[in-house]
């Protein structure tokens, strides 16, 4: 029983269909509320910068709150990107706080 | 009829093609999830589907996290919900972009929306029309390698134990800032980012969980919608 590779617990398959659920609506809700809407204004303004906010929001914790080795390597990623690959400012980024972790 | 699949083929493996640093990097956290999944007793298969039918990282790591046996369904649903909220504003920014598409490939498409398949497809939106082949060229390599790093890592738990020692807790943010870098249009941007971060940052400090990511999003949000729609002078000159 215990070396069962693939028991599926009723309780376990529905937390991931409950999961599974919430977030499909949450991707497609944002989408159905303004499908039909000819976007102008205020609405416009706001979903101009949303791309922006949400991104800034989900790093910036890491990147301005964590430490100053955080902090740095995000500055530097910032620099490498303005002139480098994606790939290289991600891998630079990465080994500077490696680096910088190591050493402050 | 053979040109547009050959079209087609192409806009697939551009979209291909952009995602693949994103799934090297996605390789270890798609390890370290199945590994503490693991840990907390699910089932290699049960952890595969999770990754196939939620397909969103930072949720998943909150309900590995709080996992606990017997299941509490529906505390992980309400926290996948909570986790996930910045999704409702990011589809209804990608919404110009889906104008045309079927509605099959619209609603399916947007099961597909993580974070980083959003801001490469809102990247390529800005510069020419996104295509479904595109989005789906996106998508499904990091799709299936989520799933089977996630499986892999349920079964071969322990594989990854801290991938902080190679800098990869920084990949996302590193890959999030060059995407910001490509975003920025000046003063326009300025203003609904700092309000982003600041918000973002208190919220972190003061607040469990990941309200931080929704109060941040919405903060930056509502300062955009205060600026307005941008003057036609504005984006010509961007252009």
């Amino acid at each position: 029983m215990q070396l069962d590779p693939l028991p599926l617990d009723p309780w376990v398959l529905a937390a991931i269909a409950g999961m599974a659920l919430a977030t499909y609506f949450t991707r497609f809700i944002g989408y159905w509320l303004v499908r039909r809407t000819v976007v102008t204004g205020r609405l416009a303004g706001a979903l101009e910068a949303v791309p922006g906010a949400v991104l800034t929001a989900i790093i910036a914790p890491m990147a301005l709150a964590t430490g100053p080795a955080e902090t740095a390597a995000a500055a530097l990623t910032v620099l490498l990107a303005l002139r480098l690959p994606l790939i290289v400012a991600v891998a630079g980024g990465c080994l500077a706080v490696v680096a910088l972790r190591a050493l402050i | 009829m053979t040109a547009s699949v050959s079209l087609r083929r192409g806009e697939f493996a551009a979209g291909a093609f952009t995602i693949l640093p994103l799934l090297v990097a996605v390789v270890p956290f798609g390890l370290l999830l199945g590994t503490l999944a693991a840990q907390k007793g699910l089932s290699p298969l049960e952890t595969a589907l999770m990754s196939a039918t939620v397909f969103a990282g930072a949720s998943q790591f909150v309900a590995v996290e709080i996992w606990t046996t017997p299941t509490a369904v529906v505390l992980l649903t309400a926290t996948a919900l909570m986790v996930n909220l910045r999704h409702v504003l990011m589809g209804a920014a990608m919404a110009p972009h889906l104008r045309g598409w079927s509605r099959g490939w619209t609603y399916g498409g947007l099961f597909f929306m993580a974070d980083e398949i959003w801001a490469f497809a809102l990247k390529r939106g800005a510069d020419r029309p996104l295509t479904p082949a595109y989005y789906f060229g996106l998508s499904l390599p990091l799709y299936l390698g989520w799933v089977l790093t996630t499986t892999l890592g349920a079964v071969f738990g322990g594989v990854l134990q801290d991938p902080a020692r190679y800098g990869l807790d920084f990949a996302f943010t590193a890959v999030f800032l060059t995407l910001l870098v490509g975003l920025w249009k000046g003063k326009r941007s300025f203003y609904p980012w700092a309000a982003a971060a600041l918000v973002a940052v208190a919220a972190h400090q003061l607040l469990p969980g990941v309200w931080y990511i929704a109060l941040g999003g919405i903060a930056g949000t509502l300062v955009g919608a205060l600026q307005g729609p941008a003057a036609l002078k504005e984006v010509t000159d961007a252009a």
